[in-house]
């Protein structure tokens, strides 16, 4: 499913030349904050069985707190992808004003 | 706390830094929430495809009981508040950025 989320978001990267995995400062300075509170949330739902993973579906390898390696991957690709749609819409929309 | 608390405190915690703390005011505006719109149907068909083959699965004490896509309700707040901060953040370092250029 994150494989499917890289190839669904993407492509914007390369044709609509969205350009923010050029800007890895700003990416980072956005992913990293925002994953270090929902890692906390999973760390926490993990520890207290509010949802849990089949290990025969995942890669069984972990990070801290018990974490799986694809919820950590989840934290970086999917905000990626989420700003890559809103760099799209804005490149097609040029007029809607963002963050004013 | 229940999964319904933390989805619920995640929601109006994306919306306090959206509005009043970094005043990006996403959610007033078209651009967020046609990005939404596009993000929706597949956060639903990725939560229908991890829950319908058990890949997750969700402790029933923890959440109201409501599912959509297979996933609980809240889950739709988890997405939200995900989206909404990391744009947010996206947006105000951004804004930051082209300010500074103009004052110099």
């Amino acid at each position: 499913m994150l494989i499917f989320t890289v190839v669904g978001s993407f492509w914007l990267e390369i044709f609509l030349r969205v350009g923010v995995l050029k800007q890895v400062r700003r990416l980072l300075l956005t992913i990293v904050p925002v994953a270090l509170l929902f890692i906390t949330w999973d760390a926490y739902a993990i520890s207290r069985k509010q949802w849990h993973f089949d290990p025969k579906q995942i890669t069984g390898i972990h990070g801290p707190f018990h974490i799986p390696l694809e919820e950590y991957l989840f934290f970086v690709i999917v905000p990626i992808a989420a700003i890559m749609t809103l760099e799209a819409v804005k490149k097609r929309r040029p007029h809607w004003v963002v963050g004013r | 706390m229940s999964y319904t608390q933390l989805a619920i405190i995640a929601t109006l915690s994306a919306l306090v830094l959206d509005l009043f703390i970094v005043r990006t005011r996403l959610v007033r505006g078209k651009a967020f929430w046609t990005s939404y719109a596009i993000i929706l149907p597949f956060q639903l068909l990725t939560n229908w495809w991890l829950t319908s083959r058990n890949i997750v699965m969700y402790n029933p004490k923890t959440f109201l009981g409501k599912r959509l896509a297979g996933a609980p309700l809240e889950d739709l707040l988890f997405g939200f508040a995900l989206i909404l901060s990391t744009l947010t953040l996206w947006v105000w370092l951004g804004r930051s950025r082209s300010a500074a250029k103009i004052d110099r």
